[in-house]
């Protein structure tokens, strides 16, 4: 076999960008343990050993060569990502119901890496949110390694609490003073959030990430949050408290960024990431849901063949005009 | 003056590992003369060179030894004295990898100049003015240097205003580094060539770009140039393609070329250093191109450097001066490993558009690897300098959307490879467009050839319709005018008009007596002269015996590897014989009745003889002797040709029919063997499709998946062909000739008493 131009061996692999993810969200996971106890490294052991299995069954059934497609990491960023949305205290079974729809139905039924139109990490949430809401709301009380506090008890995430107390009709400020709320949002949460901002960073000094979703995705959370926190601080949380609760900045830089369900074009990205920070805004404000990272996800997956092919670049030597469609 | 002095800058790109400093330790050295010299006809973009040299002639260094042949041509000098030894195929280094004629020299040692050069050296060149220097480039035979090898003086003849001349000399590809060292080494000849140029194309300033790691050349260029203020050296930033024409027209100017444009289209033209260097002293001392700068260099060369080497020097000579192999190389390259393109083998010889040879270490490039599925992670975007959406082409490519990829504007790419160098998932992304461009191209050819064959068929039914009736006319006439023709029998033969004028224009049956009387006559004469029988079959078989020995004549003399023009004489002489051969048997085609059956039947037994024979020649010749264009398509034309000529003559108990056949065979062989692009784009077409077709046909099997394979498998598909075009059926015309003409003389007797009496 020979191959054509160019001849020069190439550094990157798709295993390279995965495990450059896997590195990024190190740091997330640490502050997560220690804020939150060891149960979502069971989580994280049970799912990625689920979508390993799963993605391996599903290989085999379609004839595939098993060992590039499980080497290859997506399988295991899917399985990490996909524990990090569940709650640490949630029984073992929904990582694993959680691991097969992700794979299965996110990944596998569409032909497996790089054609699935939706985010598998993101599908398997939402199956079990949808299927299971208790389990998937019932999250621990912060519990820091270093405070030998009496045991777990369950506890509201910061978006749900706020929006159960503004249903009682206490102002944000009121609220804010609560044990759930920390000094910005979810007690706890907000240095987690911090973290993958970290690993978020690393990744697109890295190249692995391109910025524009993640900065398209928290500028139009930002530009819709701020005028209605401005007019009434009270009723709307501050585009802060919005960057660091629920699944903001995980979702910025480690879930809409999954490249192979998001736009492709660079405005496309912009936009595409522009459209979710909103989404998730609406969600939370006024949606049924806490969070809505992982729907303003999924319904975005849906429009990114549409964005891309209303945001083509100006190819060299073309007018603008004519490289639009 | 109003010189940009900022520099802009192009999307994209890479920086890549460059590897110059490997080739960049010596000097450059002159290569000695090898044994042998191998010069292709076609070293330039274009029609290939017309020998003018004869196998045993003497030839000296600098002599012309092949002619342009039409415009977009240039001539090829003898790089040394010495003597003509072939004039055949070789293999040359090229993509398809095919080989191409070649004038072949075995070089005597002495390295003998022309006593006086074909033109005369000027030393004050600005008193010459534009049309003596760009014919003088054009006599030197320069073709550009860069790579492409477009001839050179076309772009001296820019027919409209010229603002500024850019000489490239990024030179951005990795390992090469034979502009770079031109330029330091040789900076007063490039200048000397930048000031002809902009003489010749009248241009005001002259902006020479070279990227920020060659600083040696950047201090001698602006140190020759210093003298003369129209030339500036620009410093550019080092990044792939740096060096590609309209990337360095961005950096340099901010403006773009159109899509489909050229430079000249806002006011540029683009030189490559070695190709003004050129200029220079083709002007100055009257030198035409006979030798280059070539990088020899790759991780298996004992002593990488860049050689000034003769064109036409086998590459392995080079990679011995070079001292040779450390270790067999893991692939051979011509050009740089994110443009040039992998070579068979080192046995082949310095072109002018040889920039680099680069042997490679077992792992020093890209191994043969699988590809992962595209994971849309844009890397390719990035990195595209064009702004294309490099992983949407590949996606539309793939799934066999090429309507999609031509929306998608995949026109505009420059096959640079920065997309397939950062893609995770390791798509071989290039090949995937050129083989989008490719089956485009041939897209359109089909649509062409299907517009020729609906006017075809168009015609032919008014024709068979205008036909059916004529022929109930001049039954209806002839049954009328029975006893009118017995009486006139006996004279019928005394006309002693002479020639093949075909029997028209008359509906006189004396007349057409007369008309059947010559078209026999010359048929007889077709038939070396041998008038003496009465007999149609007799003399189709004369005929056909005496085509053969001329045939068999012809080759003797003129073996077709040895003599190109002889054998483009002899071809073109068989082919005026079959053409005036078929005029009688054209004219049944359109009046059928007009000459009687009986000698129609003779001329369709010739002209089919004949038309296997052009066939036959047609077969052969492309296949030794193909123009550049696309010699296999040619040479499958060539056989379908032949095929179609073999079975129409041996099926059809009709004569007409027969006729219509072998003239049509014989109008195919014709167009196969003599059109090249610019002649008969239609032929072309239909010869290129059905190649294609064929080409496809062989890999329908293949996986779909893999587009290497399957540019594998065509490759294979089409030298196959060729194979069996070059290898021409063993038909015997004179066998064959007989068959049918007894045939058709029974059949006629059978079926037509009266006209059996004429």
């Amino acid at each position: 076999m020979r191959l054509s131009s160019p001849f020069l061996p190439v550094a990157a692999s798709v295993g390279s960008v995965m495990r450059d993810v896997l590195l990024a969200l190190l740091p997330g996971i640490v502050v997560y343990v220690l804020l939150f106890g060891p149960g979502v490294l069971r989580n994280i052991a049970i799912a990625v050993a689920a979508c390993l299995l799963f993605e391996a069954i599903a290989l085999w059934l379609r004839g595939r060569p098993l060992r590039p497609f499980l080497s290859d990491g997506s399988a295991l960023v899917t399985g990490v990502l996909l524990a990090l949305t569940l709650p640490p205290i949630a029984p073992w079974w929904i990582a694993v119901v959680g691991s097969l729809f992700a794979i299965g139905l996110g990944k596998q039924v569409y032909g497996g890496l790089g054609y699935n139109p939706f985010n598998p990490a993101m599908v398997g949430y939402v199956v079990l949110l949808i299927s299971f809401p208790v389990q998937m709301t019932a999250w621990p009380a912060l519990q820091p390694v270093w405070d030998s506090a009496p045991d777990a008890v369950s506890a509201a995430t910061a978006l749900d609490h706020v929006r159960t107390q503004l249903a009682l009709d206490r102002t944000l400020t009121e609220i804010s003073g609560d044990a759930a709320i920390g000094w910005a949002a979810g007690a706890g949460w907000e240095w987690i959030a911090l973290a993958w901002l970290g690993g978020g960073l690393y990744m697109l000094w890295r190249g692995t990430i391109r910025w524009q979703i993640p900065a398209g995705m928290l500028a139009g959370l930002t530009l819709i949050a701020l005028p209605f926190w401005a007019a009434d601080p009270d009723r709307y949380a501050s585009p802060l408290f919005h960057w660091l609760a629920g699944a903001t900045l995980l979702g910025a830089f480690f879930i809409a960024t999954d490249p192979v369900s998001a736009a492709t074009t660079p405005r496309g990205r912009l936009l595409y990431g522009a459209l979710i920070g909103v989404l998730v805004y609406v969600i939370r404000t006024w949606g049924g849901y806490p969070d809505g990272v992982a729907f303003a996800v999924l319904l975005l997956n849906i429009c990114a063949p549409t964005i891309d092919r209303y945001t083509q670049p100006r190819v060299y030597g073309h007018t603008r005009r004519e490289s639009e469609p | 003056m109003s010189l940009m002095q900022r520099l802009f800058n192009f999307r994209g790109g890479l920086h890549l590992d460059y590897r110059k400093d490997m080739s960049t330790r010596h000097p450059i050295r002159v290569a000695p003369v090898p044994p042998q010299l191998v010069l292709p006809l076609s070293q330039h973009a274009g029609a290939p060179a017309k020998p003018v040299v004869k196998v045993g002639e003497r030839v000296l260094r600098g002599q012309t030894i092949a002619q342009p042949d039409g415009f977009v041509s240039v001539p090829i000098h003898a790089s040394s004295s010495g003597t003509v030894v072939a004039i055949e195929s070789r293999p040359i280094p090229h993509v398809s990898g095919l080989a191409a004629p070649c004038i072949v020299i075995d070089t005597d040692g002495r390295d003998e100049s022309l006593p006086a050069p074909e033109w005369a050296p000027v030393d004050d060149f600005s008193a010459l003015d534009a049309k003596t220097l760009r014919e003088t480039v054009r006599r030197a035979g320069i073709a550009g240097l860069g790579g492409a090898g477009f001839p050179s003086f076309i772009k001296l003849s820019p027919g409209r205003s010229v603002e500024t001349l850019i000489i490239n000399g990024a030179e951005c590809e990795p390992y090469i580094s034979c502009d770079q060292q031109l330029m330091a080494e040789r900076a007063d000849e490039i200048v000397g060539g930048v000031q002809v140029i902009l003489q010749a194309i009248g241009a005001p300033h002259c902006l020479i770009g070279v990227e920020d790691n060659k600083p040696d050349a950047i201090a001698a260029l602006r140190a020759a140039a210093a003298q003369d203020e129209r030339i500036q050296v620009r410093v550019v930033l080092t990044r792939y393609p740096q060096g590609g024409e309209k990337q360095l027209i961005q950096t340099l100017t901010g403006r773009e070329v159109p899509s489909e444009g050229l430079p000249l289209d806002i006011g540029l033209v683009v030189h490559n250093p070695g190709t003004a260097r050129a200029v220079y002293r083709a002007v100055r001392h009257a030198e035409p191109l006979t030798a280059r700068i070539v990088t020899v260099t790759g991780g298996v060369v004992a002593q990488p450097q860049n050689f000034e080497a003769r064109i036409g020097t086998p590459m392995q000579f080079l990679i011995e001066q070079a001292g040779g192999y450390v270790q067999p190389p893991g692939r051979l390259l011509m050009g740089g490993p994110m443009m040039g393109f992998a070579l068979p083998s080192d046995a082949l010889p310095v072109i002018k558009s040889t920039n680099c040879i680069l042997a490679a270490a077992p792992g020093e490039l890209r191994p043969d690897e699988a590809a992962m599925p595209c994971i849309r992670c844009g890397a390719c975007q990035e990195a595209c300098p064009v702004n294309l959406l490099p992983q949407q082409l590949y996606w539309h490519a793939r799934g066999g959307e090429f309507d999609k990829t031509r929306a998608l504007n995949l026109f505009d790419c420059i096959e640079c490879g920065c997309c397939a160098q950062v893609c995770p998932s390791h798509i071989p992304l290039v090949q995937y467009y050129r083989h989008a461009k490719t089956e485009i191209w041939a897209e359109d050819r089909e649509k062409r050839k299907a517009d020729a064959a609906r006017e075809r068929h168009e015609a032919r039914q008014a024709r068979l319709e205008r036909e059916e009736r004529e022929k109930e006319e001049a039954r209806a006439r002839k049954k009328a005018q029975l006893a009118a023709r017995k009486a006139d029998a006996d004279s019928s033969e005394a006309p002693p008009a002479a020639g093949a004028t075909p029997a028209d224009g008359t509906d006189d049956p004396v007349a057409a007596a007369i008309a059947a009387a010559k078209a026999k006559k010359a048929a007889a004469q077709t038939a070396d002269g041998s008038a003496a029988t009465d007999d149609p079959v007799a003399r189709a078989i004369a005929a056909a015996k005496a085509k053969k020995a001329a045939s068999t004549d012809n080759s003797n003399a003129t073996t077709p590897a040895d003599d190109p023009v002889a054998r483009a004489i002899a071809a073109a002489k068989a082919k005026k014989a079959a053409a005036a051969a078929g005029g009688p048997a054209e004219a049944p085609v359109v009046r059928p009745r007009k000459a009687p059956p009986s000698d129609d039947a003779v001329a369709a037994a010739i002209a089919a003889a004949q038309a296997r024979k052009a066939a036959k020649a047609a077969g052969t010749e492309p296949a030794d002797a193909p123009p550049a264009d696309d010699p296999v398509a040619r040479a499958i034309a060539a056989a379908k040709a032949r095929k179609a000529a073999a079975e129409q003559a041996q099926d059809a108990a009709d004569p007409v029919a027969q006729a219509i056949a072998a003239a049509k065979a014989k109008k195919a062989a014709r167009e196969a063997t003599t059109a090249p692009a610019s002649d008969d784009p239609v032929a072309k077409a239909i010869a290129e499709a059905k190649a294609k077709k064929a080409a496809k046909e062989a890999t329908a099997s293949d996986n779909a998946d893999d587009p290497v394979a399957r540019a594998i498998a065509a490759a294979k598909a089409r030298k196959a062909a060729k194979d069996a075009a070059a290898t021409p059926a063993d038909d015997d015309p004179v066998a064959r000739a007989i068959a049918a003409a007894k045939a058709k003389k029974a059949a006629r007797e059978a079926a037509d008493k009266p006209d059996g009496a004429s």
